[in-house]
């Protein structure tokens, strides 16, 4: 489903609403870097809707915008039809890594929103017990966070925000920090508080990059687009609650997301065929796994194919990795994907049969042919007299293209991986990249 | 849970049952009051220049002096703290503040700290006339400048280091700015606040003994305290009463540990942002009395209403105030400005100076005075060039048996705190006894109190080495020159150079007491810019003490640039075994 649907079908101002939001970070060009374009975004009452996208698309800055932590560029969003500038009563946040304060206890953690409302002693008691009771803490109300374990601490930070009595709950991936079996459990635990109606809740958005997650929770899966971050998708879940993982429609929405974040369409296809660019967001793939991975495909049970959820499962890995890994792959052209699968290309399947030394050799290859800056750098390397060149140059080029963190990431990247190839050394005390190896 | 969580005015009357810790704690308490109360009546006696402070070597009335050199140390460190609170504070939240406040604290630390006692002291006693005030108070600057900048620094840090997720809660949860500056960012900064706290009080003993002295204009006050004492028995060439006083600072510095760091540090441990529950401290004795003693609950319980009527204040402030829609222009336009008020500033203080060292003083005694510095540094360089010779090996020994290291660390921190001002009369004494040269034999005063910085951070540097390397050293067979060379210096490293830098600034600081030592009516005098400074203290020409002064901070200043922070940068990236 497009974007322009989304809209469309919408009446009435819902809980949260985002209109034309764009964010801009500042880079080395006038410009800056576009992280999101024109989002527009409806919660209504009633409903869970989850955000996916891979890392970098943008999905965790558009939450801080809901939530009032960041400002958008142009555009803006909008709690039950006022104009979101500040963080406002009404809206709670879940943070991904907790944000516990680490010198109170849990009460005191939980305590915390109610003491700035104002709310007196004895009702902020009260009102902070219960909400401990609701989530399960009992027992721990006076341990401090260094005391529990990761599944604990995320439950306070729910019991912290479901103790403000929020409207809206905005979830910023709670449960990545946590161990499958501790978020399943959580996971759970806040599906049937939704569903048994035991918070006063009216919505919750949730940001999340675990496909499975997403379609266990959600009632619309929204799909985030990279580079600019836009909104690709809008997948209603049409399922019973409670949701049970192996029915076949559970299974299949789970694969037409993975398809869809695997796959490339409409802007992002087109630069497919045009070649990628010198400021691409290389993926930093480790090539020990990559290599792992190429192994395993062509292997039994896969022979060259695997459906991706079901690869990521038996091959241990999460969603976010195999992404990157996926990406990697189609990018050097040792693999392609499509509809939720992966199919390993001669290419990968040569690289996998390869000993150490032509592997080497042909990852090189594929490099200089398909990542045109390994390509500029090695060009730059060969031109000049001593056959070397400090990093600041290509740095500042990426620069134009990235803001300076995620050039730095994308520079790392590309240094690894020509390194592995023998396409260029890199010497970090000098910063200089060369030809030599010493 | 209701009767547990019930009005707290309910629970109070229960609470109040003395234990049996009260016994201790209720003495303890009021007969603090009592001597507290005492010695600040004695600090604003009247006093008329020239009027003789009888100071008497008698072991009797050390305690008394002891009390007040004590008093003089607690105004200080509270001073520190609310001047570092107020400055850091203001350095975290103000772009533009930070601009200036940082490089003048950068400076203001390489000040030598007596200079400050120098310039200062005319100021004050002008402030307090007819009254001992006056020069107490300028003792108490003295040791409040030796404490204050690293307390700030340690504060700045740790408010621009506030965890951003913290920092989004808290605005998510509508603290406001007085709310979560005493929520968030004050317990995140405790931890190292307090350790910087008790790395001050260790420096300061050194200046608290040496600015209870004080010489203004060719007369010498002494305020009554173990710093004075010393100075008498010096002039009597009294042995036996240098042997008193340093046991009285010995047990100073043993109440002082045992009374506030220990417990502070203790406690602090609940702030620490960790993950994991780390290495439990035993709790100390006093800690453990705070905690049970019902008086202190008491206190406590007022501690706990004056926090809510902070939060009731708090209310009435507005929320975070949102990183408003910045108008850009305005704000390059405000950034020049403040840029040209700086650069203005600084250009007629150039000039200013300039212009006075002109009429004062004249080109060549400049020269020479640089000179002096030059005599100073190459002494700071030996001294520590030569205390890592002797403390490098000590140092990794005992940190190879962390059982001996453990014990023997308090001890070491004890002697880092230790005024060695106080062992001066002793070497000096030897010094002329024996005729040695001065030039030479001063030099050693100037590191005695502060090479234990290194020892110190060399154990710990080796203690944190971890097991594998040595174990998989061993395993290859790496011994004598290589195994210095590939594993222990550069794992080390990161340590040594905090050690050392600690010990270069402390010997800085301390060539203005040590070029310069008196046992009797003897006068030891070597060439050096900090007998310069203390030699114009005693004339009293401001000019000449401003000049050395400046002269010293330049050095210090460059010195720092291209060595140190070199050396701190190159271990931070490289050397760093996390």
């Amino acid at each position: 489903m497009p974007a322009e649907t989304t809209l469309a079908a919408d009446i009435g101002i819902g809980l949260v609403a985002a209109h034309q939001v764009c964010k801009t970070y500042a880079t080395g060009e006038a410009a800056g870097r576009l992280v999101l374009d024109r989002v527009d975004f409806i919660l209504r009452e009633g409903e869970i809707v989850a955000i996916l996208g891979k890392s970098g698309s943008g999905k965790s800055t558009f939450l801080r915008i809901l939530a009032g932590l960041t400002e958008p560029s142009q555009g803006y969003a909008s709690y039950r039809g006022r104009r979101i500038e500040n963080p406002v009563h009404g809206i709670a946040m879940v943070f991904q890594s907790f944000a516990l304060f680490p010198w109170l206890t849990v009460l005191g953690n939980v305590e915390l929103g109610l003491e700035a409302q104002g709310v007196p002693l004895s009702e902020r008691h009260h009102r902070a017990i219960a909400a401990i009771d609701l989530i399960g803490l009992d027992g721990f109300e006076s341990a401090y966070p260094k005391e529990l374990s990761g599944g604990m601490r995320q439950r306070v930070g729910f019991a912290r925000a479901l103790v403000v009595n929020p409207d809206v709950l905005l979830l910023d991936e709670p449960f990545s920090q946590l161990d499958v079996l501790t978020a399943e459990t959580l996971r759970g635990d806040i599906e049937d508080l939704w569903r048994d109606r035991r918070i006063p809740t009216k919505g919750i958005i949730l940001v999340s990059h675990n496909i499975e997650d997403a379609v266990f929770l959600a009632d619309r899966i929204i799909v985030f687009g990279s580079d600019p971050g836009c909104i690709r998708a809008d997948i209603p879940v049409p399922l019973p609650r409670p949701r049970d993982q192996a029915n076949p429609i559970f299974r299949s929405l789970v694969d037409q997301v993975y398809a869809l974040l695997t796959t490339v369409p409409g802007a992002e296809a087109k630069r497919r065929t045009e070649p990628i660019g010198i400021g691409y967001r290389l993926p930093d793939a480790s090539i020990q796994k990559l290599t792992g991975l190429l192994e395993a495909l062509t292997q039994p049970p896969y022979e060259g194919r695997a459906d991706l959820p079901k690869l990521a499962e038996s091959e241990h890995l999460s969603t976010d990795d195999l992404m990157v890994m996926v990406e990697t792959l189609q990018l050097l052209g040792f693999a392609q994907a499509g509809g939720g699968d992966i199919e390993i290309l001669p290419a990968g399947r040569a690289f996998a049969a390869a000993d150490l030394q032509h592997r080497k050799q042909m990852f090189a290859d594929h490099m200089r042919r398909a990542v045109p800056l390994a390509a500029h750098i090695r060009r730059v390397l060969d031109e000049r007299p001593g056959h070397s060149a400090p990093e600041g140059r290509f740095l500042a080029e990426l620069e134009d293209y990235l803001s300076e963190e995620e050039a730095r990431r994308v520079f790392e990247t590309v240094i690894n991986w020509g390194r592995y190839a023998e396409l260029f050394a890199y010497d970090i005390d000098s910063g200089v990249l060369s030809l030599e190896n010493p | 849970m209701a009767e547990r969580w019930g009005l707290p005015i309910v629970a109070w009357p229960s609470r109040l049952r003395p234990s049996m810790w009260d016994g201790i704690a209720l003495p303890l308490v009021f007969g603090g009051l009592i001597l507290l109360a005492w010695a600040s009546r004695q600090m604003s006696q009247p006093f008329h220049p020239g009027q003789p402070l009888p100071i008497s070597l008698d072991a009797r009335y050390l305690p008394e002096y002891a009390l007040r050199t004590v008093m003089r140390m607690a105004l200080a460190l509270a001073a520190s703290l609310v001047f570092s609170i107020t400055y850091a504070a203001a350095a975290a939240k103000s772009r533009r503040a930070e601009k200036l406040l940082i490089p003048m604290l950068d400076v203001l630390q390489s000040v030598p700290i007596l200079g400050f006692l120098s310039i200062t002291v005319t100021g004050f006693i002008a402030l307090f006339p007819g009254s001992l005030l006056g020069y107490e108070c300028a003792a108490i600057f003295a040791i409040f400048t030796s404490q204050a900048w690293n307390m700030t620094f340690s504060l700045y840090q740790s408010f621009i280091g506030v965890p951003h997720d913290l920092r989004e809660a808290a605005r998510m949860y509508h603290l406001s700015p007085w709310h979560s500056f005493w929520q968030l960012e004050m317990p995140f900064a405790l931890p190292q606040l307090v350790w910087n706290m008790m790395m001050s009080v260790s420096g300061g003993w050194f200046f608290v003994v040496a600015s209870e002295a004080i010489s203004v204009n060719g007369s010498t006050v002494l305020l009554p305290g173990i710093g004075s004492y010393i100075a008498v028995a010096i002039d009597h060439r009294d042995l036996q009463a240098v042997g008193y006083a340093i046991f009285a600072m010995l047990v100073l510095i043993l109440i002082y540990d045992q009374l506030l760091f220990r417990p502070l540090l203790a406690w602090v441990q609940r702030f620490k942002v960790e993950t994991i529950v780390g290495e439990e401290i035993e709790p100390p004795w006093f800690l453990v009395m705070v905690q049970r003693a019902r008086l202190f609950r008491g206190l406590a319980w007022l501690a706990a209403m004056a926090a809510r009527a902070s939060s009731r204040v708090s209310q009435a402030l507005p929320a975070l105030p949102y990183a408003a829609r910045r108008n850009r222009r305005l704000d390059r336009i405000l950034d020049i400005a403040w840029a040209a008020v700086l650069l203005g500033g600084a250009v007629a203080a150039l000039v200013e100076i300039v212009y006075f060292v002109r009429a004062e003083v004249g080109w060549t005694e400049v020269g020479h005075v640089f000179l002096l510095g030059a005599v100073t540094l190459l002494r700071v360089i030996v001294l520590i060039a030569l205390a890592a010779v002797v403390w490098v090996p000590v140092g990794v020994w005992i940190g190879l048996r962390p059982r001996l290291a453990r014990r023997i660390q308090p001890v070491i921190q004890f002697l880092a705190a230790f005024p060695a001002n106080l062992f001066f009369p002793i070497v000096v004494s030897l010094i002329v006894a024996y005729r040695l040269e001065p030039d030479i034999w001063l030099s050693p005063l100037m590191i005695l109190g502060t090479q234990w910085y290194i020892l110190f951070n060399v154990i710990a540097g080796t203690l944190a080495l971890p097991t594998d390397y040595l174990l998989v050293a061993g395993n290859l067979g790496i011994r004598n020159w290589l195994w210095w060379r590939r594993l222990i210096l550069p794992g080390i490293f990161p340590a040594f150079v905090t050690g050392a830098v600690t010990a270069s600034g402390g010997s800085w600081n301390a060539s203005i007491v040590s070029e310069i030592a008196r046992w009797g009516d003897t006068t030891l005098r070597a060439t050096g810019i900090g007998a310069y400074i203390a030699t114009e203290t005693e004339k009293g020409d401001f000019p000449r003490i401003a000049l050395g002064i400046t002269v010293l901070c330049l050095y210090v200043l460059v010195f720092n640039r291209l060595l140190w922070r070199r050396l701190y940068n190159l271990a931070e990236e490289r050397l760093r075994l996390d």
